[in-house]
């Protein structure tokens, strides 16, 4: 006999399953728009037919790229066409490279991920000690400086926090290379896991600077986090029991308080994600870091706007998928929520 | 009478309470110097921000004219343009996109949020699945995109940056709206006819100020930090237009000659602003409702 289809795993449960089932149709209609405001984007500044041509174009010319990308039928059925498009994975063409937007950006895409994730890493496991330092010595002159830090870090722009870490070692210290990238993902999805790992020592000096300017705000603002969700945890009664059973500071802290003080960080690393990968596509600028975000850039000034399309869906949708894994998560570790 | 007497006693008590906080004093102090610098940006520059001087290209800061009197302050441009001149004229950018960016983001966010929470079903439905799909774009590349699109320009950078913001205002608005639709005083109103528009916009609004005035002080900090990396990647206002953005964008070029002035001066100027806002939120938040802190 068959079992339904929660029982089979731990962590699909039920409730778990019918959580998944509402949130999926959400996360659709979450695509649907996404792709509709990309589709508008390019329709909103009048006529996109002269975006594609060249300023001395004939009007024959002007007519025949508008027939070729179907801009002379409906609004709708563009749209439709566009999704169907997408569906096929079919991104548009790069206007500056001559091939699928797609290629482009997979091209780029694991060097930005790799930054992605190893500041994502950073703005997360970061900010944990120094939000709890704070929480600890609350009212200290520790406190007071780690926040003022923090309100600091909240303010400095990113790319020039790396700017001036660039300048400060290019003119002090040599001891971080300044900028370039050395590839670990783009191998391991050729499959040389040998000269991947070979790489990886490499590659983490060249991610530690870029990724230090695109997580010190997050850090920051993570820091803050912890240490108002810490106080709270720690006026709670489950703390003031474990305290008055002589259990020591460390054990209080480390065990009973951290485990519900972190969880506010969990709901935002979904969010996160979109805020670092903003970051991201700024330093990349910065840092000659062959990833989207300098692709973007370059797009920019070819005025190549399909790509910039293109990076902006694939980012996106990203953005979307790892939000939907946050809340299952998040639904996961907190019995508390309502599922 | 009795109103205007409560007001005065309030406008001295946020005095007073601003007195108190030495940082958020002086935060306020300097973002009236900045908005003063701004306004008289003509007068105060030295020289014109956009006269070049081919002759006189990258000077360092503190460079002197042929009698002795300061020429460059902080230096001069890779076209020989005066930095201290642009990095006055950039406050104008910062500003200017800042306050409007957010008035617009304010105004929009806010109007659906109190819809969506007085109304609630689909209405409240419709703006929050909008709300869901603004916030699964990494904003700044949607900026980019429709900047891209629509091209260079003053406005088009306010619309996109402050329609960027409403999902913030919405929220609060709607979560603030949803807890006074219950009271006495909406019920009151009801009561007595009056029209659900000058309920929401009348009553309910007033009372659900204090938030948003402090998300709007956090937002305007933000804001700023959008504009200027929207400057730094070659997007926004023509590039005539002194920003401290395209400031650090020159920069860049000049990163391996050491010439450490040229970004740290309009960096400085993007970071103190951005703190000031930052500080200033912080304060009022904890000022209007210790409650809020959860709010960001």
């Amino acid at each position: 006999m068959l079992a339904p289809i929660w029982s089979q795993h731990h962590f699909l449960n039920k409730k778990m399953f019918f959580y998944i089932l509402r949130r999926i149709p959400q996360t659709v209609l979450v695509i649907f728009g996404v792709t509709l405001v990309t589709f508008i984007a390019l329709q909103i500044g009048g006529d996109p037919t002269y975006l594609f041509v060249s300023e001395r174009a004939s009007p024959e010319e002007i007519e025949e790229t508008r027939k070729m990308l179907g801009f002379d039928k409906p609004l709708h059925i563009q749209y439709l066409i566009y999704l169907s498009n997408l569906v096929q994975l079919d991104f548009g063409d790069s206007l500056y490279y001559r091939q699928p937007a797609l290629t482009v950006i997979l091209e780029t895409l694991p060097a930005t991920i790799e930054l992605t994730i190893f500041s994502m890493l950073i703005a997360i496991f970061g900010s944990i000690p120094f939000g709890i330092l704070a929480a600890i010595y609350r009212g200290k002159w520790i406190d007071g400086s780690l926040m003022a830090i923090a309100m600091l870090g909240q303010s400095i722009p990113s790319f020039w926090l790396g700017i001036m870490c660039i300048l400060y070692i290019s003119l002090n210290v040599s001891w971080l290379p300044i900028s370039g990238h050395v590839p670990f993902l783009m191998l391991i999805f050729q499959g040389e896991f040998i000269q991947a790992f070979k790489n990886l020592p490499t590659t983490i000096t060249y991610l530690i600077l870029p990724s230090f300017a695109v997580a010190f705000y997050s850090v920051s603002r993570n820091a803050r986090l912890i240490r108002s969700s810490m106080l709270e945890v720690l006026s709670q009664d489950y703390v003031r029991t474990a305290r008055s059973k002589g259990l020591s500071e460390y054990i209080v802290i480390m065990k009973h308080a951290m485990r519900n003080a972190w969880l506010p960080v969990v709901t935002i690393i979904g969010l996160e994600f979109g805020f670092v990968i903003s970051g991201v596509v700024v330093v990349e600028v910065i840092f000659a870091w062959p990833g989207l975000g300098r692709t973007v850039f370059d797009a920019i000034s070819n005025r190549d706007i399909p790509l910039v399309q293109a990076a902006v869906v694939v980012i996106s949708l990203f953005v979307i998928v790892i939000n939907l894994i946050t809340d299952l998560v998040y639904a996961k570790l907190d019995p508390r929520i309502k599922l | 009478m009795n109103s205007k007497k409560t007001n005065n006693q309030n406008i001295k008590d946020f005095l007073f309470a601003l007195i108190k906080n030495k940082w958020a004093l002086t935060s306020i102090i300097w973002l009236f110097i900045i908005i003063a610098i701004a306004i008289f940006a003509s007068q105060l520059a030295p020289f014109d921000p956009n006269k070049n001087n081919i002759m006189e290209r990258v000077a360092p800061p503190l460079t002197l004219d042929k009698q002795g009197n300061m020429k460059y302050l902080i230096g001069s441009d890779a076209l020989g343009r005066d930095s201290f001149s642009r990095l006055i004229f950039g406050a104008q950018v910062s500003l200017i996109v800042g306050f409007s960016a957010v008035l617009v983001g304010g105004i929009l966010g806010t109007a659906l949020g109190v819809y969506a929470g007085y109304y609630g079903k689909w209405i409240d439905d419709i703006i929050m699945r909008l709300a869901d799909i603004q916030l699964a774009f990494p904003f700044i590349l949607l900026a980019i995109l429709f900047l891209v699109v629509l091209g260079e320009g003053l406005i088009n950078l306010i619309i996109v940056l402050g329609i960027g913001q409403w999902v913030t205002y919405a929220r609060i608005a709607r979560a603030q709206t949803i807890s006074q639709k219950e009271k006495e005083y909406v019920e009151a109103a009801k009561a007595l006819g009056v029209n659900n528009f000058s309920i929401m916009f009348g009553s309910i609004l007033p009372n659900i100020f204090a938030p948003l005035i402090v998300i709007a002080s956090f937002n305007v900090a933000s804001v700023i930090l959008a504009e200027a990396a929207l400057s730094f990647l070659g997007l926004g206002v023509p590039p005539q237009i002194p920003t401290w953005g395209a400031m650090l964008a020159e920069s860049r070029d000049h990163i391996f000659a050491k010439r450490w002035w040229m970004p740290f001066f309009p960096g400085m100027a993007i970071l103190l602003t951005v703190l000031a806002f930052n500080i200033v939120g912080d304060w009022l938040r904890d000022y209007l409702d210790p409650r809020l802190k959860e709010v960001e």
